[in-house]
C-alpha cells in the first residue's frame, strides 16, 4: 500500500529527500512531467484527458514533524529540539531513527525510581530529554551524528482494528498518497500536483511552489486532527474517524474561498461521497500560503481525519483515505 | 584589511545611528566603505543599501550572489509628552525595558537632544515594586526641558537612540558597544568586499545592507524580490557564551562564525562553506536551527520561486544591550570565509541547486 | 478650524450608516463590496474585483500611481458545530474578545439573528470560546440546520447612532475608512496630477490578506492605508497621544509598518498647508493594510491616515464627525499634491 510505504520513510522538514525520491520512483513510466526547485518541492504536471482550461493545483506536503540534534554531550547523549509543532510530553520512551543512515536511537528519561514524588507529577521538559544512540562517548557519537542531524520517529505503519492504520507522518503522507493516486490513474482531468516541503515550519514550500505554478484554483490535501476520543465534548472533536474527508471552512491561515467550499460540498453530495466539516478553526495549511501568492488564488482544504497527529503514532481509517481520493477527483472533474 | 582597520571600521559602524525605518546615517557610513570596492552603489525604495560588484565571466551566462547583513538597530520612539516635559516612549524592535533605567540616550527631535531614561526613585518603591522588572509604562525620558520647551523640540514619533560609544577592550581583542547586532555583519561585508577587490570571481555580487530587520525582516523581503539573486548568504549575530549559558544556545567567542544548518538553509551552500573553512583553516562552529523566523535568510529563501540561502552568525554576547561584545578574530574570519565562498562559485554549482 | 459643509455631512452620514450596518465578516464581504461599487462607480473611470474579493476603483492618470486602501471586512464569528438542541458553537473571525459578545445580537447573511450566551461559569476569566454558544431560537438541530450550516458566518447586529457629532456603530473599523474614500473620490476634480486607485480590501482582520494580493496586482508607487486607530483619551486608557476630535492621525508606526519618512512628511506638510487639524500616531499594537502594501514586490513607500476610534472591536465603536470630515479633506488634498516619481530602485 502506497501510504504504508510513504509513511515509513523519514522526511522531517528540510530533509524530505527520501519521500521525494520514493514519489519520483512512482511517477516513472507514466506520461507525467516533473521538476524540483531550490527548496526541494516536487512539481508534477498531469496533462489529463479533459478539455480543462483552468489551471488547478493540488498540494500535499512531504515533510513531517521530527527532531534535530543541537549538541552532543561528553557522554555521547544527543540534545535535540523539535522541528515543527510537537508536544514534548509525547517524546519520552519512544524510538527514533537518527540521520540519513537511520541508525536507531531511544529517548530515555530518569527512571521513575530515582524521581522524587513531586517530580513524578510534572511532565518532562525538553531540556531533561536526550536521545541515546548507545555511543560510549562524544567521539563515538560524532562518527554517526553531527549538529543539525535530523531525527524522525520510528513507527512502522501497521493495519489494526476495523480498517484502521497506525503509523507516523500520516500528516501529510496521506495527502501525498491521494495526489499520487490521482496522478497515476489513467484519464481524469489535467492538474498540477505540488508535493511541498517545509509545511510544518511555516508553509514555506507551498508559497514558492504556488508562485512558480501560478494556479487559478488550488486545493491542499491534508491530514487533520480528529478528537473523537473519550473526554472530549462532541462539539470540540473537530473531525471524526470514519465520517469521510473533512472539508475546511477556515483555519488560522485561510478563510476558504466560498466558491471552492461550496464546490467541494456539491461534488460530495452529487457523487454520494461521505464527507464532514472540519469543525475547528485553528492550525495552518499550505492553502493559506497559496491563497496569498501573487495576485491571489482561490484556495481550499480537504483533509483525511487523523487521531494523535504530530505524535510518533497517529491513527486513520482507510475508508476515509479512499473517500478523500473520490472527493478530490469529483471536485477536480467539476473544476478543471 | 588589517586588524587595526577592521577595529576602526566596526567601531565607526557601531557608533553610527540607524534605528529601524530611519537608517540613513548608518547606511551612509557603510556606503563610504563599500563604494571603494564595488562597481556601483544605490539605495532601493525601502532604503536598503545595495553595492554591486560585477563578476569576471568570459563567455558565461551571468549569475548573482547576494550577501546580506542588516544595518538597522533597535531603539525607541516618543509616544507622548507629559505635563512636566518628560517623554513617554515605546521600543522599536525587541528592546528589553530592564536595560533602560539610567541609560543615556539621544532624542532625534528638531535638534539632537541629550537625555536619560528615568524611573520612579528607588526609595519611593514598595517592596513588591522593587522585585518587579521595569516596564515601558513605568519609564520616561528626561531631556531637562519643560513641556512647552519640549513641544518646540520634539514630536510624537521622534526616534530615540542609545548614547553609547563603542569600547575597545584592552584585555584581549574584543569590541563592545551598541548595535553590533548587526553592524558586525555589515563590517563583514566590507571585509569581504576588500578581500575581493583584487580577486577574480565569476559571480555578480550584491552586498546588501538591509533595513528594518529588527521589526520583521522587512528590508530583506523587498531586496530579495527586487534583486532576484541566484543564491544568498545572510550574515547576522548569534549568542556568545557567558556564565550560566550552555550549548546549544551559545557559541564560543573567538571560535569563528557559526554556520547554520536546518530547513532554512540549502544543504549545498552549507556544505560548500564548511569545506572552504576546512581548506582555508578558518575556525567555524555549527548551529542547528530548527526553523525559526530569526534572520534575513528566513524571508530570502521563499522569495519568488525560491532562493537558496545560507547563514553565517558572528558570536555576540549580551545581544540587544548597549554593551554587546564580539571578537575581532571572528569578524575577520567571517569576512574572509565569505570572500572564499564568493570566489568558489561557478555556473554548474548554481545550476545544481535545484537538483535534489 | 474650517467649518464643514452641512449638506455634505448629512449625505455622508447616510453613507456611513449604510456601510456600518451592512453584513461583512472577513471572507464574506460581498454585500459591502456591492454597496461601495454602487456608490463609487460614478466617481471613477473603472472598477473591478480580484480573486480574493478586493474591489479596485481607478482614476486613470499619469505616473506615479497612488493606492489608498480601506478594508471592507469586520470581525465576526463562524459556526463550528450545531448541537442536538439547535444551539450553535462558534469560533472568532479576527480579534474578538469573548466577553464582549455575551448578550449581543449577531446576524447571518440570510438575516437569521441570534444572541450569544455562555455555559455555567464560576468566574469571568473562564469565559472562553468553548463556553460560548449562539442561540438562534431554533427548537432543535433540524430547525437550526434549515437556516444555518457549519461554516456560516455572523457579525454584530447594531444600529448606527449619531450621538450629536459623534457616531457610534459596529464595524466602524473600517467602514468609516471606506466611507471616507468614497466621499474623497466623489469630491475629486476632473483632472488629477497622477493616477489613483481606491482599494476596498478584504480579510484585513485576519492578517492583511486582501491588501497583500491587491498591492501585488496593482504595483502602486505609493501606498496609503485608511483605517481606524486607538485613542488614549478615555478613563485610565493606555498611554497614547491620540484623542477623539483632534483631527485625523498621520501614522508614524504600528506593529505592521514604519511609515516611510518622506510619505509621512508630505502628508504633514499638506495638512499644515491647508490648515487641516491632524495628530501624529504611534500605535503599539495592531496593524493596517500599509503593513502589507509596503512589503509588496520590491517595496512601496507607504503611510497611513487613521480615524481615531474608541472601543475598537466592540459593538459600539465611536468616531468623531469632525475627524471624519477632516480625513476626507486631507485625503483629497493629498491626492492633489503632485507626488514625485519614486527612486527607480534598480539603480540601472
Amino acid at each position: 500500500m502506497l501510504l504504508e510505504k510513504l509513511s515509513n520513510l523519514p522526511g522531517v522538514s528540510g530533509n524530505e529527500k527520501a519521500v521525494r525520491e520514493a514519489i519520483i520512483e512512482q511517477l516513472q513510466g507514466h506520461a507525467l512531467e516533473w521538476q524540483t526547485d531550490t527548496l526541494g518541492n516536487l512539481l508534477v504536471r498531469k496533462k489529463g484527458s479533459g478539455s480543462g482550461s483552468r489551471r488547478v493545483m493540488l498540494a500535499a506536503h512531504m515533510d513531517e514533524v521530527g527532531l534535530m540534534v543541537t549538541s552532543i554531550e561528553k557522554s555521547g547523549h544527543l540534545k535535540f529540539r523539535p522541528v515543527g509543532g510537537i508536544d514534548s510530553r509525547v517524546l519520552v520512551s519512544k524510538r527514533v531513527r537518527v540521520g540519513d543512515d537511520r541508525i536507531p536511537g531511544v529517548i530515555g528519561s530518569k527512571a521513575i525510581h530515582l524521581q522524587k514524588p513531586e517530580e513524578r507529577l510534572k511532565p518532562f521538559e525538553l531540556d531533561q530529554l536526550y536521545i541515546d544512540i548507545g555511543a560510549r562517548n562524544k567521539d563515538e557519537a560524532e562518527k554517526h551524528v553531527q549538529i543539525g542531524t535530523y531525527v524522525s520517529f520510528d513507527t512502522a505503519c501497521t493495519p489494526f482494528g476495523d480498517g484502521c492504520l497506525r503509523g507516523k507522518a500520516f500528516d501529510d503522507r496521506a495527502g501525498c498518497a491521494v495526489l499520487l493516486e490521482l496522478l497515476l490513474e489513467k484519464g481524469g482531468p489535467a492538474f498540477d500536483a505540488a508535493f511541498t516541503v517545509q509545511e510544518e515550519v511555516g508553509l514555506r514550500g507551498a508559497r514558492v511552489a504556488s508562485y512558480t505554478l501560478q494556479p487559478q484554483y488550488a486545493l491542499a490535501v491534508e491530514a487533520t486532527a480528529a478528537a473523537d476520543t473519550p473526554d472530549t465534548e462532541k462539539e470540540r472533536s473537530a473531525t471524526m474517524l470514519g465520517s469521510g474527508p473533512a472539508i475546511s471552512f477556515m483555519d488560522r491561515s485561510i478563510i476558504v474561498n466560498r466558491e471552492i467550499f461550496k464546490g467541494l460540498i456539491e461534488a460530495g453530495e452529487k457523487a454520494k461521497i461521505p464527507f464532514q466539516f472540519r469543525r475547528f478553526t485553528g492550525g495552518g495549511t499550505d492553502a493559506g500560503a497559496i491563497a496569498l501568492s501573487r495576485e491571489g488564488v482561490k484556495a481550499g482544504v480537504v483533509a483525511v481525519p487523523c487521531r494523535y497527529i504530530h505524535s510518533p503514532c497517529s491513527v486513520l481509517k482507510k475508508s476515509d483515505l479512499q473517500h478523500t481520493v473520490s472527493l478530490v477527483r469529483a471536485w477536480l472533474e467539476a473544476t478543471a | 584589511m588589517k586588524e587595526e582597520e577592521v577595529k576602526e571600521l566596526v567601531m565607526e559602524l557601531s557608533f553610527a545611528v540607524g534605528i529601524s525605518g530611519s537608517e540613513e546615517s548608518a547606511t551612509a557610513a557603510a556606503s563610504r566603505h563599500l563604494e571603494r570596492y564595488v562597481t556601483r552603489v544605490w539605495r532601493d525604495r525601502l532604503g536598503n543599501l545595495i553595492a554591486f560588484k560585477e563578476g569576471d565571466k568570459p563567455g558565461e551566462e551571468p549569475f548573482s550572489l547576494a550577501l546580506v547583513a542588516h544595518i538597522d538597530e533597535i531603539g525607541a520612539m516618543v509616544t507622548k509628552i507629559e505635563e512636566g516635559g518628560a517623554l513617554r516612549f515605546t521600543g522599536v524592535g525587541g528592546i528589553d525595558p530592564r536595560i533602560l533605567p539610567g541609560q543615556p540616550v539621544e532624542v532625534h527631535g528638531r535638534t539632537l537632544l541629550k537625555g536619560v531614561v528615568g524611573a520612579k526613585a528607588p526609595h519611593l518603591l514598595s517592596e513588591k515594586e522593587r522585585r518587579e522588572a521595569s516596564k515601558f509604562e513605568d519609564l520616561f525620558i528626561d531631556i531637562g526641558l519643560t513641556k512647552e520647551q519640549a513641544e518646540k523640540q520634539v514630536r510624537i514619533g521622534d526616534l530615540v537612540s542609545f548614547d553609547a560609544p563603542p569600547l575597545a577592550m584592552t584585555a584581549g581583542k574584543n569590541i563592545a558597544g551598541k548595535s553590533l547586532d548587526d553592524r558586525a555583519g555589515v563590517a563583514a561585508l566590507v571585509i569581504c568586499a576588500a578581500e575581493l577587490a583584487a580577486a577574480r570571481h565569476r559571480a555578480n555580487i550584491y552586498f546588501v545592507a538591509s533595513v528594518q530587520e529588527e521589526v520583521g525582516l522587512r528590508g530583506a523581503t523587498t531586496a530579495a524580490y527586487g534583486l532576484v539573486p541566484d543564491l544568498a548568504v545572510a550574515i547576522d549575530v548569534t549568542h556568545g557564551e557567558a556564565p550560566g549559558l550552555t550549548p546549544p544556545d551559545v557559541f564560543e567567542l573567538g571560535g569563528g562564525p557559526a554556520i547554520a544548518v536546518g530547513p532554512n538553509f540549502h544543504p549545498a551552500l552549507t556544505a560548500r562553506l564548511e569545506e572552504l573553512a576546512r581548506d582555508n583553516r578558518f575556525s567555524i562552529q555549527r548551529e542547528a536551527d530548527t526553523g525559526v523566523p530569526g534572520t534575513d535568510a528566513w524571508v530570502i529563501q521563499v522569495s519568488r520561486e525560491g532562493i537558496p540561502a545560507a547563514l553565517l552568525s558572528i558570536p555576540l554576547r549580551y545581544m540587544h544591550t548597549t554593551v554587546e561584545m564580539l571578537s575581532l578574530d571572528d569578524l575577520i574570519n567571517t569576512g574572509r570565509l565569505l570572500a572564499a565562498f564568493a570566489r568558489s562559485l561557478d555556473r554548474p554549482f548554481v545550476e545544481g541547486l535545484a537538483c535534489f | 478650524m474650517k467649518k464643514f459643509n452641512e449638506v455634505a455631512i448629512n449625505k455622508m452620514e447616510t453613507l456611513i450608516k449604510e456601510l456600518v450596518e451592512a453584513y461583512g465578516p472577513s471572507g464574506e464581504e460581498a454585500a459591502v463590496r456591492e454597496l461601495i461599487e454602487e456608490k463609487i462607480k460614478d466617481s471613477v473611470d473603472r472598477t473591478f474585483t480580484d480573486n480574493l474579493g478586493n474591489l479596485f476603483a481607478i482614476r486613470e492618470g499619469a505616473a506615479p500611481l497612488l493606492m489608498f486602501s480601506a478594508h471592507m471586512d469586520e470581525i465576526g464569528v463562524i459556526v463550528t458545530h450545531i448541537d442536538d438542541n439547535g444551539f450553535l458553537r462558534i469560533a472568532p473571525i479576527g480579534g474578538v474578545a469573548p466577553h464582549l459578545l455575551v448578550g449581543q445580537r449577531l446576524s447571518f447573511k440570510n438575516g437569521v439573528t441570534g444572541t450569544v450566551y455562555h455555559e455555567k461559569i464560576k468566574a469571568l476569566k473562564e469565559l472562553d470560546w468553548p463556553k460560548l454558544y449562539l442561540d438562534i431560537g431554533a427548537a432543535g438541530a433540524a430547525a437550526a440546520r434549515e437556516h444555518i450550516r457549519i461554516g456560516d458566518m455572523a457579525c454584530l447586529h447594531q444600529p448606527f447612532v449619531n450621538l450629536g457629532g459623534r457616531y457610534m456603530a459596529k464595524a466602524m473599523d473600517d467602514r468609516i475608512g471606506c466611507a471616507v474614500l468614497v466621499e474623497a473620490a466623489r469630491r475629486l476634480p476632473g483632472s488629477l496630477p497622477q493616477g489613483v486607485c481606491f482599494v476596498f480590501s478584504v480579510q484585513e482582520e485576519v492578517g492583511l490578506r486582501g491588501a497583500t494580493t491587491a498591492a501585488y496586482r496593482l504595483e502602486p508607487d505609493y501606498g496609503f492605508a485608511v483605517d481606524v486607530t486607538l485613542v488614549g483619551d478615555t478613563p485610565e486608557a493606555p498611554l497614547m497621544a491620540v484623542s477623539l476630535g483632534q483631527g485625523p492621525a498621520i501614522k508614524v508606526k504600528d506593529r505592521s509598518v514604519l511609515c516611510h519618512p518622506r510619505v509621512r512628511e508630505l502628508m504633514i506638510e499638506t495638512a499644515e498647508k491647508h490648515k487641516i487639524p491632524y495628530q501624529l500616531e504611534v500605535l503599539e499594537r495592531g496593524g493596517t493594510d500599509a503593513g502589507a502594501i509596503h512589503l509588496s514586490r520590491e517595496g512601496v513607500p507607504s503611510g497611513a491616515i487613521s480615524i481615531p476610534c474608541r472601543y475598537v472591536h466592540s459593538p459600539s465603536e465611536m468616531v468623531d464627525a469632525g475627524d471624519v470630515a477632516h480625513a476626507v479633506e486631507l485625503i483629497e488634498k493629498i491626492i492633489m499634491v503632485s507626488w514625485p516619481l519614486p527612486d527607480s530602485g534598480s539603480g540601472a
